[in-house]
């Protein structure tokens, strides 16, 4: 079971929630500039990483706002809850001082 | 609007309107003219039309309500408010309201029949709650007079917990009614 924190609410259960799956993926400027192949991009390709990941998750059961999740898909630790339209929070560093995608220490 | 008080969700569902089991009871409340009321409180104009129309500021923080007279004005959303009132003034309420806010942006949408409330009130209230609700609602953690926005078994709620320590108000879309209601009545046979 997560506790998830909601920007407006706080802390909640879980069971309070729904995620709707990859965040930040915006709508194509001109739709109509498109091939079949970037529109299915657009539409059904979703990057599923093993480690962090910006998500979309909704509070059903509470206030019903949208907000954006970074989340470690490994671990499920929830590094941040953030507005919607708010920037991406900047990756954290793990110990040996890569950060949580893998992407090692330079 | 309920023509009539047998138009109440749970009792047009023949069901009783009121039930004392052991110590505790529950009865459904019926008549509460509610409004739901949309806009941006980072508006001044709006902010002004609704402390001019229903006596009392907007509640800002979340899960939280202020109070005017018989008037309850709960948080529901940052741009989101829901307000309880006597039935016979939500006609009245809604066009000074209206009036007030003129042009401001804004929605303003009767819902007293979207939503019933049901009281439930008794030592052993906390412990049926705790049956389906993920909060903690124990009194340190939710004192009383707190209100949430959380989820009671399958249904979404607006949970109340008044000042006498065992009494909670529980709003409830009409059609998740009948199921709150049982939901309850059966934690209270088991007790
Ligand atoms: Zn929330």
């Amino acid at each position: 079971m997560l506790l998830i924190e909601c920007p407006w609410c706080g802390q909640r259960d879980q069971t309070e929630f729904h995620p709707h799956g990859e965040a930040h993926i915006a709508r194509p400027e001109d739709p109509d500039a498109l091939d079949e192949a970037a529109w299915g991009d657009y539409v059904f390709f979703r990057k599923n990483p093993k480690g962090l990941h910006y998500e979309r998750w909704v509070h059903s059961h509470g206030c019903r706002r949208w907000f954006n999740v970074m989340r470690d898909t490994v671990t499920d630790h929830i590094h941040a809850s953030y507005k919607p339209g708010d920037p991406k929070p900047e990756l954290p560093i793990t110990a040996d001082g890569g950060d949580t995608t893998g992407t090692p220490k330079t | 609007m309920y023509a009539s008080i047998d138009d109440i969700p749970l009792t047009s569902a023949c069901h009783a309107r009121e039930t004392l089991e052991g110590r505790n009871s529950l009865r459904e409340m019926g008549r509460k003219g509610k409004l739901n009321l949309r806009g941006n409180p980072g508006d001044a104009a709006f902010s002004a039309a609704v402390q001019k129309a229903f006596g009392m500021e907007l509640p800002l923080r979340a899960n939280t309500y202020n109070e005017f007279q018989s008037r309850r004005l709960f948080w529901l959303g940052p741009d989101e408010w829901l307000l309880h009132c006597d039935m016979d003034d939500i006609d009245a309420l809604t066009e000074t309201l209206s009036a007030e806010l003129g042009n401001v942006h804004h929605a303003v949408t009767d819902v007293s029949d979207y939503y019933t409330v049901i009281r439930l009130r008794g030592p052993d209230a906390v412990t049926l709650l705790r049956k389906g609700c993920p909060l903690d609602l124990h009194h340190t953690a939710f004192p009383t007079g707190n209100i949430a926005q959380t989820r009671l078994g399958h249904a979404s709620v607006l949970l109340h917990y008044h000042d006498d320590g065992e009494t909670w108000d529980i709003q409830v879309r009409w059609s998740f009614a009948e199921y709150v209601w049982d939901y309850l009545l059966s934690g209270m046979r088991a007790r």
